[in-house]
């Protein structure tokens, strides 16, 4: 046994594999396909699922509603709505809304974590090697604390500067939680750029900004983008920040996706909402994918 | 030989390593060299020596503790690397990996404003001129480590600059590859009539390439000259030591006369050497003799001729060397060609020969 094990390479590959595959089927693959089947389904007065196969639960979620006889109509109240016309014919807002500003609030966040996260980074990668870990440390202290009580932290302080329970105070928790995660990818890729480089680009007569735009920020980019897909995922999901800092008004699809399954008693409708979250992250990070990658150089290195 | 292309006045570096504020290390202790223009020049020293520093020290990236650093006449004082009339090529080379290698030859030139038009022909000529015509279109990663090295050289050379400085720029490559750079180098710098500031660790690759040489050790020229004069005329012992093979042998001055010295040796021996500086009798000094320049059982009438005992053999085939015992107990190395069809050896192991060598060839060196 253990000498066909050492002789065949594919099946030392399954093996080590096997166990996060397992995981992945049980408490991924499995659920994911009931989500499907559920979102689906109908619910009766109850609260109980129907299965079947309906696509109410999406029709719904685009915000047709039920004077709506055809796509033309619903197209035309949608007009109606974006350029600001009081005749709602046929279109609810409310879920088309919601799903705006969550795509919003991710591209928001994943850009000003960017900026901010950048310097940051750069500063700890130049760091003297034994001061380096002293400031990650630093950096991943916060991740320590349970991350509801981080965010209920924020009340008091918002409230303070009376911005709390604004689409501000959403974005500032959202910085807040999300820029650790920014970081360390970007610090990764700028740490791994031999410092030889800098020198090369200025002995060749390149000056600090340049030798900024031309070698730093290209050789950077990998931990970018991963830092990107970390950030920008999570965030379009999340529904703790905005629950604590958002109030009632903010609602992002993260929240609408809980109230259904905890308060409003409807999974098929979370269920649907569920996979739309999943299909429009997935869009939006083929295309971000295709044009800057996976970041792999910083993962894989 | 005309302008300085480099100079170098007392410079001082010391590096003062914060954990331990007690100990200040100086790389590069007083060091005050004349590079001129045109002229291979190697900085030549054991790891540590300071060479590295030095040559920093000349880019830009370091700034000496005190004393100046002239290129063309004109102190730098501060000035930064990029706006320095000199380039580097580095040891690991330091190609941008993001670039293609067109990319890489052309980035001095876009950084200086060369319009354009002219940059793209320019980097074809450099390109060719390291034997990688056509190369421009890959990255540094398909390339393997010797054309990455030529690719180094081709961007630093590219920009024209008044000197080019290299930090053992073949380092990484095997011994063959070496040798045909060493060569193509030494071509390539008489085409181009650049200064090269080349610093490296081993002797042989110094001694064939440069037109002068400067020995460090721990901080300090010990020596500068072409390869003859350090390898015939080493001022002091490590010099000596440090470039090709010597034999040392202990002994006490007995009496100098001008240029020549006697020298007593153990066993009542007694040396005929040449004597640079004059030193009091009874001191004790080393008499250097390369193996080289050590005959045995030789017809020719010597200055020095002392009797011996053969204690080992070794044959590599254009030489042969013997370890010889002589009557006051030394042991020297003999080295003698077997350029003769054939060769024997000239003795056995066990065997009573004479070796001989001219006072010429013996040095007396302090220290
Ligand atoms: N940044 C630095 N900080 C502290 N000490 C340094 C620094 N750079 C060099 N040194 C010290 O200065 C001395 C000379 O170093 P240098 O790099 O010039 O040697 P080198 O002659 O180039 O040696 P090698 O052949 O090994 O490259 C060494 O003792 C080294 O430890
Ligand atoms: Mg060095």
């Amino acid at each position: 046994m253990l000498k066909r094990l050492r002789e065949h390479k594919s099946l030392q590959g399954t093996l080590l594999v096997s166990p996060a595959l397992l995981w992945m089927i049980a408490l991924l693959i499995i659920p994911l396909i009931l989500v499907v089947i559920t979102s689906f389904g109908q619910r009766d007065p109850d609260g109980n699922v129907i299965y079947g196969f309906s696509f109410d639960n999406y029709v719904r979620l685009t915000g047709t509603t039920d004077t709506c006889q055809n796509l033309g109509d619903y197209l035309n109240g949608a007009w109606q709505m974006i350029i600001g016309s009081e005749a709602r014919t046929c279109f609810d807002p409310l879920y088309v809304q919601i799903l705006w500003r969550s795509v919003l609030i991710a591209i928001e966040t994943t850009a000003l974590v960017i900026v901010m996260g950048y310097p940051l980074a750069y500063f700890v990668a130049r760091a003297p090697i034994k001061r380096r870990s002293t400031l990650l440390f630093l950096i991943l202290i916060p991740l320590w604390t349970n991350f509801v009580i981080r965010v209920y932290a924020w009340i008091r302080i918002l409230r303070a500067f009376d911005i709390l329970y604004t689409p501000g105070a959403v974005l500032i928790g959202m910085i807040y939680e999300f820029l650790p995660f920014m970081i360390l990818p970007m610090y990764t890729s700028l740490e791994k750029i031999d410092p030889s480089l800098y020198e090369a680009s200025a002995d060749l007569g390149a000056n600090s900004l340049r030798t900024f735009l031309r070698v730093t920020l290209p050789l950077s980019m990998p931990g970018v983008v991963a830092g990107t897909i970390l950030v920008f995922v999570p965030v379009m999901g999340t529904f703790v920040v905005s629950d604590i800092l958002g109030g009632k008004q903010f609602v992002l699809i993260g929240n609408l996706i809980q109230s259904q399954f905890l308060s409003a008693r409807d999974p098929t409708f979370g269920s649907a909402a569920s996979i739309l979250l999943m299909v429009m992250t997935l869009i939006v990070m083929i295309f971000y994918t295709r044009k800057f990658g996976f970041g792999e150089e910083v993962i894989v290195g | 030989m005309g302008e300085l292309a480099v100079e170098l006045r007392d410079v001082v570096k010391e590096f003062s390593d914060s954990e331990q504020i007690r100990e200040v290390v100086a790389a590069v202790n007083h060091v005050s060299l004349q590079i001129h223009d045109g002229e291979f020049f190697s900085l030549l020293g054991p790891s540590g020596c300071g060479k590295t520093t030095s040559l920093r020290m000349i880019a830009g990236f370091e700034l000496p503790t005190s004393g100046d650093v002239l290129i063309q006449g004109k102190p730098m004082g501060r000035t930064p690397p990029f706006q320095r009339p000199v380039n580097t090529v580095f040891q690991n080379y330091a190609l941008f990996p993001h670039m293609t290698i067109g990319q890489n030859v052309a980035f001095g030139l876009e950084m200086k404003g060369v319009p354009k038009a002219e940059i793209g022909p320019r980097v074809q000529e450099a390109l060719a001129m390291v034997r990688l015509p056509g190369y421009d279109k890959r990255k540094p990663r398909q390339l393997s480590g010797g054309q990455q090295q030529r690719v180094a050289l081709a961007r630093a050379l590219v920009n024209r600059p008044a000197v080019l400085l290299l930090d053992e720029p073949l380092g990484a490559l095997d011994l063959k590859l070496r040798k045909e750079m060493q060569l193509e180098l030494k071509t390539l710098q008489r085409e181009v009539g650049i200064t090269f500031i080349y610093v490296t660790h081993d002797q042989e690759e110094a001694l064939t390439m440069s037109d002068r040489i400067a020995v460090m050790n721990r901080g300090k020229v010990l020596q500068v000259g072409n390869s003859s004069d350090i390898y015939e005329t080493p001022n002091c012992r490590f010099v000596a030591d440090f470039i090709g093979e010597m034999n040392f042998i202990k002994g006490i001055i007995q009496a100098q006369a001008g240029r020549s010295a006697t020298v007593g040796l153990d066993g009542g021996l007694t040396v005929h050497a040449r004597c640079e500086q004059s030193i009091a009798a009874g001191t004790e000094i080393s008499v250097a003799v390369r193996p080289e320049k050590m005959n045995i059982d030789s017809s020719a009438k010597m200055d020095n001729e002392f009797q011996g005992r053969v204690v080992s053999i070794v044959y590599i085939g254009t030489d042969t060397h013997y370890g010889i015992r002589l009557a006051g107990d030394q042991l020297v190395r003999v080295r003698e060609q077997n350029n003769t069809p054939g060769s024997r050896p000239l003795a056995s192991e066990g065997a009573e020969v004479k070796v001989s060598f001219a006072a010429e060839a013996a040095r007396v060196l302090t220290a």
